[in-house]
């Protein structure tokens, strides 16, 4: 990284002796708010459950046992393939890879429309996506519930209208669940899309539609390639927290099913108070979301590698 | 800056004899009512601090995190006062320590979970079962089958608590089982019930069981008695049954945290709660009963009449919670998962 190259070219060299001296707080923020928790978490995930929370510093593969393999209600069946905690986390993982297709679905048009209005608009535009955020996401999930009950504003609304009989229940359905989820992390879509297209050069569309380049061939050969980078990380920003999401499956899905979220919440917060078992769950969950990102990295960089080649 | 200094220099100099005048309470959800507090502020001088839970393991697990020595009283369920003192949780005090320790009705002197009341006060008292809307069932609701093997009516449209302690105890009852069980059949079957009976659940939640009524979310719902007289208050027509297969009781207590950082204050707050006034004004908030005697002529006649706190005559014995052994314990928490998942 210190090449000759860098170190004899320009001015620059200037600055490095402050280098490390600059950039100290962030590896402090990042060492002591994330490395340390998350070495924390690893090494309670090997140790032994104390009953009704805690943990006792012996250690052991049992939170990991636990997750993987199922020896029955009373642990002295042959062991088998533990398909609960499974499922839980395929759940989780189906729902936020839906509410990220359905945020995409319906971001990336918003984002285009603002990207594509006169400058002086496109502020005010921004503003409407962003002011729902001015209230917080506990009385925003509230307030969807509201709206979908049974006999809410939205079921009343359209009976009256006579587009329906009888009142549909959303109200503790996955449906509800997905709705919340699309509803809350929607913004994190539009917002990494819109600065991408804003920075998209419309006349490389001209030069494609003189080409006789149809719409859809633009589409997918040129602008979708070129804000690539904003797709990607609106993607990530709306599938791992939907993932780790516990209030719309808690509030719009009744606290039913556990999700990954209550799953870990219940563990450390609830009568099931399994320290070690929780801290496992969050590993495994961040060993799955670390490897889809770096299968993604991997991927982009070839591309990325191919592309300058052309 | 300056005056950041001399403010930050007055909090230090202060501090000693502004801990003196303080305490710190970690209490259940909508459970004392500020006037009390107030009232309680103006009488002693000491400022109070309330910080609330929403589950007896929420407290536990919250305590034993790391928040001991910040706390003075907390208010655990029967049970977690045995959980909490065989976890070395809590201090001890003298009946002499409290003036109004008199006060304590007699029944609830020499309890199970803390006998001879050494750490300590009983706090309000009363049952859980469920509630079920007139409006949408007419029939005979005195059975746990409401719940558990609900009526066409009801299906789908039930809340249950999402507490592991009573949901499992209410469901032992029904199936006319022990508590902390161990017998392998039984336990299979009381799973296999559960399971069952969740299809026709529509969602788990504790602090919601009283709102889900009076929206009309939930047309039967687990509750306890007091929440439930307040959603009928609410508009709800709602009615709580005793059922004939038995139902949970429960007793709040107040007690004194090890490494309480204002102890006399604690006890001076303790023995403000056995007061007979101030005691039945929690009640006449929270719509539970008093452990304390001599509160009849300040209870509102609507709270000491109400239908929730007087069980109809034929009405069988409620139940304590009983705290199990680890191993047992383990079997109720795999259930429970289960029932979950």
């Amino acid at each position: 990284m210190a090449g000759p190259g860098t170190s004899g070219g320009g001015g620059g060299g200037g600055w490095r002796p402050l280098l490390v001296p600059l950039l100290m707080p962030t590896w402090l923020t990042i060492g002591i708010f994330l490395v340390l928790p998350v070495a924390l978490m690893a090494v309670y995930s090997f140790l032994t459950k104390e009953f009704r929370g805690g943990v006792i510093w012996d250690f052991t593969l049992a939170a990991y046992d636990q997750f993987f393999v199922d020896r029955g209600l009373f642990g002295d069946e042959p062991p088998a393939i533990e398909w609960t905690y499974i499922a839980i986390f395929w759940r989780s993982i189906w729902q936020a890879g839906l509410a990220t297709l359905f945020c995409l679905l319906v971001g990336f048009p918003t984002a285009w429309f603002i990207a594509t209005r006169p400058a002086s608009q496109r502020g005010v535009w921004l503003f409407l996506i962003t002011i729902p955020y001015w209230v917080n996401l506990l009385i925003r999930t509230v307030s969807l519930k509201f709206l979908i009950r049974d006999n809410g504003p939205l079921n009343e609304g359209l009976m009256a209208l006579g587009v329906l009989d009888a009142p549909v229940t959303l109200v503790n359905t996955n449906l509800a669940v997905q709705l919340g989820l699309f509803y809350s992390y929607l913004p994190f879509m539009v917002l990494p899309i819109y600065a991408a297209v804003e920075r998209y050069n419309f006349a490389l569309s001209e030069a494609a539609a003189d080409l006789y380049a149809s719409r859809w061939v633009t589409l997918r050969e040129i602008v979708i390639p070129v804000v690539k980078p904003g797709i990607v990380a609106g993607c990530i920003l709306v599938f791992v927290p939907s993932l780790g999401a516990f209030l719309a499956p808690d509030l719009l899905g009744g606290a039913k099913t556990f999700m990954i979220g209550s799953l870990i919440e219940e563990q450390f917060k609830g009568s099931l108070g399994n320290w070690p078992f929780g801290a496992a769950a969050s590993m495994i969950l961040m060993t799955l979301v670390l490897c889809a990102l770096m299968v993604y990295a991997r991927s982009a960089s070839q591309a990325a590698g191919q592309g300058a080649a052309r | 800056m300056k005056r950041l200094l001399t403010t930050a220099a007055a909090l230090v100099l202060a501090g000693p004899a502004f801990a003196e005048g303080e305490l710190k309470v970690y209490h259940w959800f909508e459970y004392i009512p500020q006037e009390l507090v107030d009232k309680f502020t103006a009488e002693t001088g000491i400022t109070v601090t309330i910080d609330t839970y929403d589950s007896n393991e929420a407290m536990l697990a919250s305590l034993k995190a790391g928040r001991m020595g910040q706390y003075d009283v907390a208010v655990p369920g029967d049970y977690m006062v045995q959980i909490m003192a065989g976890e070395g949780l809590l201090d001890t005090f003298a009946p002499a320590d409290l003036p109004n320790f008199g006060n304590i009705a007699p029944q609830w002197l020499d309890v199970p979970f803390d006998p001879g009341r050494q750490s300590s006060i009983p706090y309000q008292w009363g049952s859980t079962s469920f509630s079920v809307n007139r409006d949408v069932y007419q029939g005979d609701i005195g059975t746990l089958a409401m719940i558990f093997d609900p009526p066409e009516e009801l299906k789908g449209k039930i809340n249950v608590l999402d507490s592991q302690g009573e949901v499992l105890t209410l469901a032992s009852l029904y199936m006319g089982i022990p508590q902390c069980n161990t017998d392998r059949e039984q336990l299979k079957a009381l799973s296999d019930m559960l399971v069952a009976a969740k299809a026709h659940w529509a969602s788990f939640g504790s602090d919601t069981a009283k709102d889900v009524l009076v929206s009309g979310d939930a047309a039967a719902g687990m509750i306890y008695n007091g929440f439930s007289a307040k959603a009928r208050a609410e508009g709800a027509n709602v009615e709580y049954a005793y059922p004939k297969e038995g139902f949970v009781v429960w007793m709040d207590n107040v007690v004194l945290l090890k490494d309480a950082p204002n102890r006399d204050n604690a006890l001076a707050f303790m023995n403000f709660l056995l007061d007979p006034e101030n005691a039945a004004a929690v009640t006449n908030y929270a719509a539970y009963t008093a452990g304390v005697t001599g509160v009849a002529p300040f209870l509102d006649a609507a709270i000491a009449e109400s239908p929730e706190n007087n069980p109809p005559a034929d009405a069988p014995a409620g139940s304590f919670i009983e705290v199990c052994d680890a191993e047992t314990q383990k079997l109720y928490d795999a259930i429970w998962t289960n029932l979950k998942k």
